[in-house]
């Protein structure tokens, strides 16, 4: 078991998953994120896939659940680099991971988030070249 | 008519056991020359029957190996538990349909996914479920 290191960019909270996540991996990331959500008052979550050789059910359904926990703590969550091979299987299986936004890769995530905001400060942060919060 | 050959059996009994039959099976799928959407259909339908085999079978294991007919090479898995068996399969097969937690896609959408499925269950005596994905 692993814990998964959330790193905070300004106004979100950006996760990269790099490990074969265990199912007790995805609970704790998503008790990770509701907690780090609260503390730092992000209003986006960009969860980055790339590395993620499947998305099951198990997983789909931590996805969903995080986008929905964050949506009632006011944040929007952007899952960002699914492969194309996971895709496919992922609407093979039957999971629409409901209540989950999707973009190509982490700068098309955070540019997603941007848009649903009109807060400059948050702008200000995610655009690259800015001054970066830590 | 298929021979399977060189099975390797995991033991399933914690969520590490779930990671490393995926891991097995990816090995297997690659060697077999599945193509990439291939492989990635194999181990997600193989992720969501070892966790059945765990949360529904109370454990159990998982059986990997190549196999082979006259025109293809695929890799087989088998899932067995000695659990409290399904005793509505038509109805466990459906999309949506769980006896637990879960969100009911595990029997019904790892079907989906390969192009062998065998499922064989005794109320009281556990179950048995056979994928196969040949190479394209």
């Amino acid at each position: 078991m692993e814990r998964i290191p959330i790193y905070k960019i300004g106004d979100i909270l950006l996760v990269s998953i790099q490990i074969d996540l265990q199912d007790q991996d995805a609970m704790n990331l998503q008790d990770d994120l509701s907690n780090r959500v609260v503390e730092t008052g992000a209003h986006g979550v960009v969860i980055d896939i790339s590395a993620l050789e499947l998305v099951d059910s198990f997983i789909g359904r931590m996805l969903s659940t995080i986008a929905a926990v964050s949506r009632v703590l006011d944040a929007r969550t952007v899952v960002v680099g699914m492969r194309p091979a996971v895709a496919i299987t992922l609407v093979e299986l039957g999971l629409s991971l409901p209540g989950v936004e999707t973009a190509l890769d982490v700068e098309s995530g955070l540019a997603l988030i941007a848009s649903h905001l009109s807060d400059s400060e948050f702008i200000d942060a995610a655009v690259p070249g800015a001054a970066l919060d830590d | 008519m298929t021979e399977a050959s060189d099975a390797t059996v995991v033991e399933i009994a914690s969520d590490a056991d779930v990671v490393r039959v995926r891991q097995l099976v990816r090995g297997l799928a690659v060697r077999a020359g599945l193509s990439l959407v291939d492989q990635t259909k194999l181990i997600t339908a193989s992720s969501e029957l070892a966790r059945n085999t765990l949360v529904y079978g109370g454990g159990g294991r998982a059986i990997v190996s190549f196999t082979q007919d006259n025109t293809r090479r695929g890799v087989e898995a088998q899932f067995v538990d000695e659990g409290p068996g399904i005793p509505d399969v038509d109805q466990a097969l459906q999309d949506g349909w769980t006896s637990g937690s879960g969100l009911g896609l595990g029997l019904s959408g790892s079907r989906r996914l390969v192009d062998v499925f065998d499922l064989d269950t005794d109320v009281g005596a556990g179950t048995r479920v056979r994928i196969v994905k040949w190479g394209r």
